[in-house]
């Protein structure tokens, strides 16, 4: 059985965040889940779809993010229990039907969790999705630790319910991201079934009854914020007349630091659980009492400009910080001795002397930077791309994946990169206004994810490029999770059907379609370079399982290369043309490690003597 | 009860999130309050993989630079890249046996002399265990059984409030039943090794 089903309250299991969350969610009796995978949210989505396999939970990997919440919508909208869960980009590609789902709003509990990423460990930016909170009308609920995330989840629920509304559940990497003792509690018994009781004057939203909607979405949120005023969430520990107000995992570092500096009898803490809408009267009662308030939130000053404001309002001019400099910086995330000596400076206490050691001797490091792997048929697709359109001028538009990767040196296929799916979008602006041809790539969950919207995009218009699709058989990056290209029967899984990228390109009008298989160089350089002679929008496939994923399937079977030292002139054309981490230098000669080789045969295909050769065993 | 902190840092397919796991296990074995984190997402594509445990009276799952009371690495380069996580009272362990960056392979910058590294880690640190850990797993069967060797290392150092046979339990529990009795046999030899430093 899964380890998140065990039916059996008090025990202490030690759980990831994301666990955490997932368990909590199990606990609440969530009956309907759906994701679009995206780190640091994955896990969550994984373990949902585990225990899809063995219970009545369903779940869903959705196409995107945007489609994710709107078949959850649908299942609140029958009085199901729902979640999705995506990463804070995500958000961005659900906020059409989050802003309108807050004026409909649910009749059973719904939960949108978004993960969000300070300081972009694997994202494209760090946007604070506290502000989906204000934009839509939502509550949002923030814990602190792995064990509040699981109890934060099932209030989640709660709470949707109360209000009719879906709430917007928000963490950060070092909630999803951390572990910690959790105790079970009970389990709810999930209710799958539910019935759509038809209410156009709630749910359809032309005007005139959106009108309407919004003044009870208004009303709604006063009704959360009195909640939050006398919310377990929302609490105050210590005592002192300075103040400090966080929210998240900063509340572990404040609780710490304090502790550290002998401050816990002068310093009080609201920690702020429950933080969309600001609870006033809590936040008034709490900044009366204080000479000085910092406030300690990671990101945009979210909580500071709300606190100063509800200051203003009440007439009173203690000093509240915040961000600023000597203070905290809206970049990136916080730890726990930064918060520790800003708190010390901010209320002029005796700081913790540094203990650092002195690294001025320690010599440079070379950089470890992420690689593709060892084998990977990006790679091979990437060198035939640079092989085909040798001597041109190309601009190469990129997109979310781990074929972003690519943009480093010496591949450099990667000029561009945006968002989900901009690969297609962004190829059709470059070609108009430049005379350069443009040769974009994308992956296959990425396609089926928004890029498919602007090749069709593309082929209306008439626009002049060269798509690649990286169609790996799976969604790389996250974790091999499966997309709507996947073969589900081989993963073991029944129930699915499968979409045919060939079959979906042409269907959208591309006239020039052509499948290669990337391992085979020959054949692929010569596809590409027909595809970039053709004028108009051309599609090439590179298909080809990811290594790690093949690798996991037992479909590994290529032999193993070594470099033959009689044979090899020290041409370095393999280790310079297409960097794959397999290779080693030993004395300046070029050596494969056969750990690392995958055998994909990429490196023996361009040495010019022929000096790379399968591993006799 | 004291806090005492952690930092593993390691090559991405090293094992140090098994490592990560199996200490937490047994904390939680010895009802020792214990917070955990670490990156992921990356780590199966050859980049830095770092993991955080914090054991005793504490919140945080991070550790901040200087603050690590012990400090294990899997591989020498990355030992002195993370050394600004440690203090002079640091407990360290490294594996000696390296695995040169790519970046190195095609003329981006240059290993470090294995010399230079435990010299100026013992220069820095209060304790250095410097050892060859592939060769010991190698030894108990596996060459992935680093991350146990390792483990039996850091065991040995007593810094930390788990003890060797909540460790074994660990071991015996969580990790997988093929690799048991190496896993078990490559954290005894890493423990005996450790010993001898």
């Amino acid at each position: 059985m899964h380890k998140l089903l065990t039916d059996n309250p008090g025990q202490k299991m030690l759980m990831l965040g994301n666990e955490a969350i997932a368990r909590g969610a199990i606990e609440a009796g969530v009956a309907f889940t759906a994701s679009y995978p995206g780190t640091p949210s994955s896990e969550i989505s994984l373990n949902f779809f585990q225990m899809s396999k063995e219970s009545d939970l369903y779940f869903e990997y959705s196409i995107n993010e945007k489609v994710s919440v709107e078949v959850s919508a649908a299942a609140a909208n029958c009085g199901v229990r729902s979640m999705c869960v995506m990463k804070h980009v995500g958000m961005n590609v659900a906020a059409d039907a989050l802003l309108t789902l807050a004026y409909i709003g649910v009749t059973g509990g719904m939960v949108i969790l978004t993960a969000d990423d300070p300081f972009m460990f694997s994202s494209q930016n760090e946007q604070d999705n506290r502000y989906y909170g204000k934009l839509a009308g939502l509550p949002v609920l923030e814990p602190s630790s792995v064990a509040e995330a699981k109890e934060m989840t099932k209030q989640a629920f709660e709470l949707s319910e109360a209000l009719g509304e879906p709430v917007i559940l928000r963490t950060t990497t070092r909630i999803n991201h951390s572990t910690g003792v959790v105790e079970l509690g009970d389990i709810t018994e999930r209710k799958t079934k539910g019935d759509f009781i038809k209410d156009p004057m709630r749910c359809v939203t032309v005007p005139a009854v959106s009108r309407g909607l919004h003044v009870k979405l208004l009303a709604n949120l006063a009704k959360a914020e009195e909640i939050a005023c006398t919310s377990p969430m929302n609490r105050v520990d210590g005592e002192g007349t300075l103040g400090i107000i966080v929210n998240g995992v900063s509340y572990s570092y404040v609780k710490d630091g304090l502790k550290d500096l002998g401050a816990t009898d002068k310093v009080k803490v609201l920690r702020l659980g429950f933080s969309n809408p600001l609870p006033k009267e809590l936040v008034l009662g709490f900044i009366k009492g204080c000479e000085k308030v910092l406030v300690v939130e990671e990101g945009e000053p979210f909580m500071e400009e709300a606190v100063k404001a509800v200051a203003q309002e009440n007439g009173l001019t203690l000093p509240i910080c915040g961000k600023g400099e000597h203070l905290f910086s809206r970049l990136y995330e916080f730890d726990p001795k930064m918060v520790r000596n800003i708190m010390a400076s901010c209320f002029e206490l005796a700081p913790v002397p540094s203990q650092s050691v002195d690294t001025s001797n320690v010599p440079e490091i070379p950089n470890r930077p992420p690689n593709l792997c060892a084998g990977c048929s990006h790679r091979a697709t990437f060198y035939a791309v640079k092989q085909a359109t040798q001597g041109m001028d190309v601009i190469f538009p990129s997109d979310i994946g781990c074929y972003t990767l690519g943009f480093m040196p010496p591949l450099s296929t990667g000029d561009f990169v945006l968002c989900m799916g901009a690969s297609t979008s962004t190829s059709a602006g470059f070609s108009t206004v430049t005379d350069k041809k443009v040769i974009s790539f994308v992956g296959d969950s990425t396609f089926f994810h928004s890029g498919i919207m602007g090749l069709m995009n593309a082929v209306f218009n008439n626009h002049n490029f060269t798509l690649v699709i990286l169609d790996n058989r799976i969604t790389g990056m996250t974790g091999h999770q499966p997309n709507p290209g996947v073969d589900m029967d081989e993963m073991g899984f029944e129930g699915y059907n499968s979409i045919d990228i060939e079959g979906l390109v042409k269907a959208a009008g591309v006239k020039h379609v052509s499948v290669v298989r990337p391992y085979n160089l020959k054949k692929s350089i010569a596809a590409i370079k027909e595809a970039v002679e053709f004028e108009g929008v051309s599609v090439v496939i590179a298909k080809e399982k990811c290594t790690l994923y093949a690798k996991s399937l037992k479909q590994l079977t290529g032999k193993k290369f070594q470099v033959n030292p009689d044979k090899c002139k020290n041409h370095r054309d393999c280790i310079d043309t297409i960097a794959c981490p397999a290779f080693t230098t030993e004395g300046g000669r070029v050596r494969i490690n056969e750990e690392m080789c995958a055998g994909c045969a990429i490196c023996a295909q361009i040495c010019p003597e022929n000096a790379i050769l399968p591993v006799k065993k | 009860m004291d806090t005492k902190r952690l930092i593993i840092v390691a090559v991405g397919g090293q094992g140090n999130l098994l490592a990560s796991r199996v200490l937490g296990e047994a904390a939680l074995l010895q009802g020792i309050p214990v917070h955990m984190s670490e990156i992921h997402g990356m780590a199966q594509r050859g980049g830095v993989v770092e993991s955080s445990i914090v054991f005793g009276d504490a919140e945080s799952t991070i550790i901040s630079d200087g603050e690590a009371d012990v400090f294990v690495s899997f591989e020498p380069s990355e030992a002195l890249r993370a050394l600004g996580r440690c203090k002079k009272e640091t407990v360290t362990i490294t594996n000696l046996s390296p695995l040169p960056p790519f970046t190195v392979a095609i003329g981006k910058g240059v290993y470090p002399e294995i010399d230079n590294v435990t010299e100026l880690l013992a220069e820095k640190t209060k304790r250095l265990i410097a050892f060859d850990a592939v060769k010991l797993a190698e030894e108990a069967g596996n060459v992935l059984s680093v991350n146990m060797v390792l483990l039996g290392a850091l065991i040995e150092t007593g810094v930390l409030p788990v003890n060797a046979e909540a460790i074994r339990e660990a071991i015996s529990t969580k990790t997988k039943k093929a690799f048991v009795d190496v896993n078990l046999k490559a954290f005894e030899l890493g423990f005996a090794e450790a010993a001898k430093h």
